[in-house]
């Protein structure tokens, strides 16, 4: 319990929360990197789902990607890239690594959710004259996006775990903590850097429950 | 300027012969580590899910809480989960394998559960007509039945183990990972892209492996493959395999 409460010192203490390694300024290195990736992941991989959902093409493809992503470590990709001239502009090995591993969920879950939505109301749809377009934007989409937005979901708490992995190779964000935390063989910072990511990705994930829970009624999923 | 080395190693290219020869036994032990963590952690995993899951699908109200416990655990993310670990274990092998026992719970007992949930109830009343008990009708009918289902959270589970291992290199017991780490201080470039790319092997031929466990193992799906599969778990049971687990 020792490590408990030392953690909470450590977690308390104003010192720790100001300055550039401070947890502050931490949390906001994590936020940008998360956002910016989920933000890059999305314009990538939710137009191609979509439009492959809707065509009912690719679907193949889009499960094999998902799974060939789990088979990939992220650290792995992380150093390889950190090797390459990619290595040479800053955050860009992260955002490029943590942009792969997003992509997989949000792909996947888009298309599946695309080609679960009644064939039936497609028909209605085309056989009112819609064109396919319109069709994509204003029946098929609404339906699937609660499918959607799990992927989104999905991907957004995942990145918020695995940005801690770029500390290893050097990077910014909250993993910086942790691994600070190794070097100076400091349980309790550690432990409180740990505990500081665990909270956060917890809050992204209640941050879709409540506006999942706030939506319009069409767009929340069944139950 | 002087005219490039012959030595492979010196130039420090990505791909290299004399890396493989001459770091044949540091690749080797690396392999194992890697396998023996991966197996380890995925087989408590099963040990300890099967239980749960089958008690949350007899207990309607246990099914909530033990739901919810996994996926808490499954958004700690890998370096946290095992740096909070850190004051249980200690730097060990046990703390990577704890940290990833933790997560293939999450994964083990959705699908298990899921696939508990798929078998119809016409079956189990056949099943109790005949006079079949309740731990008889467990382990000769739902047990079985659900198998497809668990084994595809079972390949979703070792396949993030075998990637999740490299995280463990923070603690020195990465495995492949351990490599990893170490060529990325000193920028040997052989010793990473061979070490990710071995990674990826062995999670790949797991994955190929329990594949061919699964076919042999459940042989009436092959026979009955032509009719379409009936019952409220299936769709959810395929979501889960395809994207809505998290590796």
């Amino acid at each position: 319990m020792s490590t408990l409460t030392a953690s909470w010192h450590w977690l308390t203490d104003p010192a720790h929360w100001s300055g550039d390694d401070g947890i502050r300024s931490r949390l906001l290195q994590h936020l940008v990197l998360t956002v910016v990736c989920l933000a890059a992941s999305c314009v990538i991989a939710l137009p191609l789902a979509l439009v492959l959902g809707h065509l009912g093409k690719g679907g193949a493809l889009a499960v094999n990607i998902s799974n060939a992503g789990r088979a990939v470590p992220t650290f792995a990709v992380l150093v390889l890239l950190l090797l390459t001239p990619v290595g040479r502009w800053g955050e860009g090995p992260t955002v490029v690594a943590l942009v792969l591993f997003a992509v997989p969920p949000l792909l996947t879950n888009a298309y599946v959710g695309m080609r679960e939505v009644d064939r039936g109301i497609v028909q209605a749809a085309r056989g009112m004259g819609m064109t396919g377009r319109q069709m994509l934007l204003h029946v098929e989409l609404p339906l699937a996006l609660p499918l959607v937005m799990t992927g989104v979901r999905i991907a957004a708490v995942q990145l918020v775990a695995t940005a801690t992995i770029a500390a290893l190779a050097g990077g910014g964000g909250l993993g910086r903590i942790i691994t600070a935390g190794f070097n100076l063989a400091s349980t309790p910072q550690v432990v409180a850097g740990a505990v500081l990511v665990a909270v956060f990705a917890l809050i992204v994930e209640a941050v879709f429950a409540i506006a999942e829970r706030l939506a319009p009624r069409w767009a929340r999923g069944p139950g | 300027m002087t005219a490039p080395p012959h030595d492979c190693l010196a130039r420090n290219d990505w791909i290299c012969g004399a890396y493989l020869s001459t770091r044949r036994h540091i690749l080797l032990d690396a392999v194992v580590q890697h396998l023996r963590l991966t197996a380890l952690s995925v087989l408590i995993g099963l040990v300890v899910a099967v239980p749960l899951a089958v008690l949350a699908r007899r207990w309607r109200w246990a099914a909530g809480p033990v739901l919810a416990v996994t996926t808490v655990l499954y958004t700690i993310p890998s370096l946290a989960m095992f740096s909070l670990l850190l004051p249980l274990y200690g730097l060990s092998a046990t703390l990577v394998v704890a940290g990833l026992v933790l997560y293939s719970l999450t994964l083990l007992v959705r699908n298990i559960l899921a696939g508990l949930r798929a078998v119809p109830e016409e079956t189990r009343q056949a099943a109790r007509g005949l006079g079949y008990g309740p731990v008889r009708l467990l382990l000769t009918v739902e047990l079985p039945l659900a198998l497809p289902a668990a084994m595809a959270g079972l390949r979703i589970a070792t396949v993030s183990a075998v990637s999740l291992v490299t995280v463990g290199a923070i603690v020195g017991f990465g495995g492949l990972g351990n490599l990893i780490y170490a060529g990325m201080n000193t920028y040997f470039k052989a010793q990473v892209l061979t070490a990710s790319v071995l990674c990826v092997l062995i999670a790949v031929a797991a994955d190929v492996l329990l594949l061919g466990v699964q076919w042999l193992i459940t042989p009436w799906t092959r026979a009955g493959r032509a009719r379409a599969p009936t019952g409220r778990g299936r769709p959810r049971t395929r979501l889960l395999g395809a994207g809505a687990g998290r590796g």
